[in-house]
Order: C-alpha cells, then sequence, then structure tokens
C-alpha cells in the first residue's frame, strides 16, 4: 500500500502540468438533448484573439452550448467588433437574438486587455459590457467569465461556468481525487493513493476539500486546503468513520461515525473538536446534507424497515426528532439540498435500477430524472439549475450532468479508467 | 456434534503452554485443529512450530464469515469459527483484531459502507459474547470498496458481503 502525498518532485510536476495543458481535457464531455426554447446567440471571434495564446470566443461558446440554454448562430461573413459596426438588419436575417463581440489587445508585460460587449438584436440596445485586462495564463478564466455575464444577462440566473468539479478517478489500483474547472479542463490532482478515496465535499468557501480516505485499512475523514496541500484527519475515531456535509457557515461538519455503534451522525468542528451526537437510532443514519440556513439536515436512515430519506432540526427545541421525506418505493438515499433549499435530490430505486430524482419539499412531489441503471452521488450545481451524478456506461463509470428540467444531458468521462464520487465546488467568492 | 468436538478441541489447544500446535496426519475435518492432547515439545527439528493463526490446518487462519443478502446475521456454520478467533484473543490478551465488513456494489456508496459495518460489528458482537475483549477489537468497514468477487453477478455479490478478521501485524 502506497501513500503518495502531492509533494512532487519538480520534473513530475512538469509532466503533470503538460497533463493539465490547455489543448486537452481531462474530462470529454458530451451534450445530449436541448431545452425547448434556445436563445440564439452569435458570437463573433474578438479582434486580434487569433494572436492570443488561449482563443476566448470557442471557450465562451463551448460554455453557452453546454448548458442546453442556448444555440449558436455562426456570424457567416460578419465581423464586427465594435457597436458601431454593428448591422442589426443582418443579425436578424441570421435569426440572432443576441450577439456577442469584442477586442483583444495583446500588452507589454504578456497581459491582454479585453473588451466585450453583449447586445440584444432586436431592441438594438448594449445588455452588458465586460473590461478587463488578465495575465495571458488567466484567459480562459476570463471567458468563463464572460460567459457567466452573458448567461446571467439572458437568463436571469446564476452562471456557474467559472467553477470548478471534485471527482475520483480510478484507474487499475490507483485512486485519485482530482478538481477540475466546470468544462473539465485544468485537472488538478488533490490526492492520489493505492486506496480508495470517497465522498469529496467542498468547504462553503472553496478552499478545501473533505473526504474518505481508506489508507489507514478503514474510513478516515480527511480536510485538505487546496492552494496549499496542507490536511489533517479531522474525524479518526474507533470503528469507520466517512460522510463529510459542511455546515453553511464552514465551521461545522456533520460525519457519520460508528464510535458509538451502528452508523450514526455526529457533528464535529472542523478543527476536529467539539464532537456531538445528532443522531438516535439502532439502526444506520447516513448521507447527512444541511439546509441552506444551516439549521436542518436531511439524511438517509433505515429506522423504518428501509432506506429512506429524514429531515431532522439540529438546534432548537426540535432538535432529534426526524420527520420521514420520502414515501415511493423502498430504497431512497443520497440526499443533498438545493441551493435554495426548496428541494432535494436523490437516488431513487425502481426495481434493479438506481435512478436521480428530485423533490419539492413544500409539495413532496418527485420528478425522476434519469432512466439509467445505476446512478448515484447527485448533487447540484450552486445555481441550482444543474444536477451532477455518477453512472456507469459501456461498464465504464463517468459524470453525467442533467438540468433540472430534465430535459439537457452531458456526460464526462476520462480518457482512460472509471471517475466517481463527482461534487460541484461553489460559486467563486470575489477576492 | 461437530461443535461439541471443536470445542473439546480448542479447549485442549488452549491448555498446550506452547502457542504453536502441531499439524497431524490424521485430519478428519478441515475446520478443525490438531487432535494432540499431549504438551511435549516435538523432537528436536522433527517438526517446525507453527501460528495457529496462518496454518492452514487450524480453523484460525479461517478469515471471512460470509452473510446472505440484506442481511448481517451470524450464520450457524460460522458460528465455531467465530468463537475460535474468541477464543484466541483471551488467551492472547495482547493481541488485536480489526474486523473489516463489506457489501455487494449495488446502491449508495455510504449507505453500503453503514451495511459493511454492521456485518462487522455482527462479528464483534459474536466475539464479545464468547468472551472476548472490547478493547481487543476495532470493528470497521470497507463498504463496497473493496471487493473481492469483481464480476456483476450473484457469485460476486455473495462473495463481497463478508467480514474478514485482520490480526495486529499481518
Amino acid at each position: 500500500m502506497q501513500i503518495r502525498l502531492p509533494e512532487f518532485p519538480p520534473y513530475v510536476a512538469v509532466v503533470l502540468w503538460l497533463m493539465s495543458a490547455p489543448l486537452h481535457a481531462a474530462l470529454d464531455i458530451e451534450i445530449f438533448g436541448g431545452g425547448a426554447t434556445q436563445i440564439p446567440i452569435a458570437i463573433v471571434p474578438f479582434a486580434a484573439e487569433e494572436k492570443l495564446t488561449q482563443s476566448i470566443t470557442p471557450v465562451v461558446a463551448a460554455d453557452l452550448q453546454r448548458s442546453g440554454l442556448f444555440r449558436m448562430i455562426e456570424p457567416a461573413g460578419l465581423a464586427p467588433h465594435e457597436p458601431i459596426e454593428v448591422v442589426y438588419s443582418e443579425w436578424i436575417n441570421r435569426g440572432a437574438g443576441a450577439l456577442v463581440i469584442g477586442s483583444t489587445t495583446l500588452l507589454p508585460g504578456g497581459q491582454v486587455a479585453l473588451r466585450v460587449r453583449l447586445l440584444d438584436v432586436a431592441k438594438q440596445v448594449q445588455l452588458a459590457t465586460y473590461i478587463e485586462t488578465v495575465p495571458a495564463g488567466q484567459l480562459r478564466a476570463a471567458a468563463h467569465r464572460i460567459a457567466d455575464m452573458i448567461y446571467e444577462k439572458l437568463t436571469g440566473d446564476v452562471g456557474v461556468f467559472s467553477t470548478r468539479i471534485a471527482y475520483v478517478v480510478k484507474e487499475g489500483k490507483r485512486y485519485a481525487l482530482q478538481v477540475a474547472d466546470a468544462d473539465g479542463f485544468n485537472a488538478q490532482p488533490v490526492i492520489e493513493y493505492t486506496e480508495p478515496i470517497i465522498s469529496p465535499a467542498w468547504s462553503p468557501d472553496g478552499k478545501q476539500l473533505a473526504y474518505v480516505s481508506f489508507e489507514n485499512k478503514k474510513p478516515v475523514v480527511y480536510i485538505q486546503t487546496l492552494a496549499t496541500r496542507a490536511r489533517k484527519a479531522v474525524a479518526n475515531f474507533k470503528g469507520s468513520n466517512s460522510a463529510p456535509a459542511w455546515s453553511p457557515d464552514g465551521k461545522r461538519l456533520a460525519v457519520v461515525l460508528s464510535l458509538m455503534g451502528g452508523s450514526q451522525i455526529f457533528l464535529i468542528n472542523a478543527d476536529g473538536g467539539g464532537l456531538q451526537r445528532l443522531s438516535q437510532s439502532s439502526g444506520i443514519d447516513t448521507e447527512p446534507s444541511f439546509s441552506p440556513d444551516g439549521q436542518s439536515i436531511i439524511f438517509t436512515s433505515d429506522r423504518g424497515g428501509s432506506p429512506q430519506i429524514y429531515r431532522m432540526q439540529i438546534s432548537g427545541r426540535a432538535s432529534g426528532t426526524a420527520e420521514r421525506l420520502t414515501f415511493e418505493g423502498s430504497y431512497n438515499v443520497s440526499p443533498h439540498y438545493s441551493p435554495d433549499g426548496k428541494s432535494f435530490t436523490f437516488v431513487h430505486r425502481n426495481g434493479d435500477r438506481f435512478n436521480v430524482a428530485t423533490q419539492d419539499v413544500a409539495t413532496r412531489q418527485v420528478q425522476l430524472l434519469t432512466d439509467s441503471k445505476f446512478d448515484e452521488s447527485p448533487s447540484f450545481a450552486p445555481n441550482g439549475r444543474i444536477i451532477l451524478y455518477a453512472t456507469e456506461v459501456k461498464g465504464r463509470g463517468i459524470l453525467s450532468a442533467v438540468s433540472s428540467d430534465g430535459k439537457t444531458r452531458q456526460q464526462l468521462s476520462t480518457q482512460a479508467g472509471d471517475v466517481r464520487e463527482p461534487a460541484w465546488g461553489p460559486l467563486p467568492r470575489l477576492q | 456434534m461437530k461443535k461439541i468436538f471443536a470445542v473439546l478441541l480448542i479447549s485442549l489447544l488452549s491448555a498446550c503452554a506452547s502457542k504453536s500446535t502441531q499439524p497431524t496426519a490424521e485430519v478428519e475435518d478441515k475446520s478443525v485443529g490438531s487432535s494432540r492432547s499431549s504438551e511435549s515439545s516435538p523432537t528436536t527439528g522433527a517438526v517446525p512450530n507453527l501460528n495457529p493463526l496462518t496454518d492452514p490446518n487450524n480453523i484460525l487462519s479461517k478469515r471471512s464469515v460470509y452473510f446472505d443478502f440484506d442481511s448481517y446475521v451470524v450464520k450457524d456454520e460460522y458460528r465455531s469459527l467465530v468463537q475460535a478467533h474468541a477464543q484466541y484473543l483471551r488467551d492472547n490478551g495482547n493481541a488485536r483484531v480489526l474486523l473489516q465488513g463489506n457489501a455487494d456494489e449495488r446502491g449508495s456508496r455510504e449507505y453500503n459502507l453503514a451495511l459493511g459495518q454492521r456485518r462487522a460489528d455482527s462479528v464483534k458482537n459474536a466475539m464479545t459474547l464468547s468472551g472476548a475483549k472490547e478493547s481487543q477489537i476495532e470493528s470497521v468497514s470497507l463498504g463496497e470498496e473493496k471487493p473481492r468477487g469483481l464480476g456483476h453477478d450473484e457469485a460476486s455479490w455473495a462473495e463481497n458481503r463478508r467480514t474478514d478478521i485482520r490480526y495486529q501485524g499481518e
């Protein structure tokens, strides 16, 4: 059993950098389906973009297409870069509803000045402007921010193109926990072992990942800081330690311990102190997920005889009593709250199929989102519009993302090995 | 009958001062160990000392308890195995075991981790009921993460519904 802590010698670091170079995505993404009403948008390559080490408009177009909410309109010979150069009737003829134009300027020192405008073709007005100067190494990040701006202006929802996802890749006997951009590029290793890693969970500020490692021949919960790679075991009690879930304020985690018998849910401070028992059943209580207001958790429990989803207040007078939420079928597990707390996603077993579903908290209405066979670990993107989960296609483990209305799907796969255990990171905070 | 025989033999074995048992030519049943009742040492160089934990003729070398679908009850056919290990722990106060419970691959990983935990706890409870000390036993789960049966069929799933007994230092 080998443990490779990520203190790579320089030559290995170079190899990893090459593996994550922008030419090649660590995760390949395919898109299926599409919303019934897609916004037709034309993106004109920015002035002087071809001189840059990284083009911007292809990244923006790919982001918008992946959302399933946009249909690309080809510029077909038109190349305005400033609003004054736009002849709106020509774009109306092409069926565009929105138009993106811009220019790039290479500055001394390797910086790039960007100026981008989003225009409403019918109303002939400017909807948004993006003006920024970035280092050449930050061009992809800038492209994602531009895509976020376009997405937000035209759909009214928060864009998630600047977010990251964590996932585990298994290749032969090696397991690697990685973090990549939401479009699959720039994969960075977090930790690699020859023993399994499961249940990655992002801290609310996006700076740390909690995960479960089996390097000690038993499950232990670790918290690792992404920038420094420093990590500590936050739950390494006698027995099994697993299922970490961060409280929304980032100060505590819910974990599942067998310390006091069975599998029960506990609260623990992020520094490992302050252990407090939350669930009190003689059965299995696991997979906790905090509500966005931090006042309650939903979790999986078989206290009623079969695994179902329950909710429990964690403070105040009602704390400790659990209310059952799922009543259809005999196996409902892996709940995760939506960012607005109004619904949750989970896995529902029907016969021998395991599918992703969502349930509205208030109405209890259930919607099945997938019809594959072995779906697991669903969680929401931070705008609540996409659910990311793990599944199997032709015997290989891949990730899949489905829009919350069930209409658009993406598949994310690695070139080799199986991908599993995805977790969508939070929205980037202002620095 | 088999159970009484095993218990008698275990008593005889534990009566021996030496930690090792001698293999004999007349093993009637693969699940029981030596039938020698004498505690005399072997003649010089004739027979090597064997660690009972790894002696293939000793029940202690058997380390896996298998479970039925959706169950964590220790079946009758594994009772003597569990009791043998409990007896070993009673006789060797410094010995420590790690019980690793497993589950088949179907369903949620974390829920399967909890199912595996149940299977490890079950064996632990059976051992402590047979007199082993709680402090000598740690029960943990590997869930579906370390399967022995690698297929996606009932035979593999049955192989993976299992608790393994591992001694510290192995």
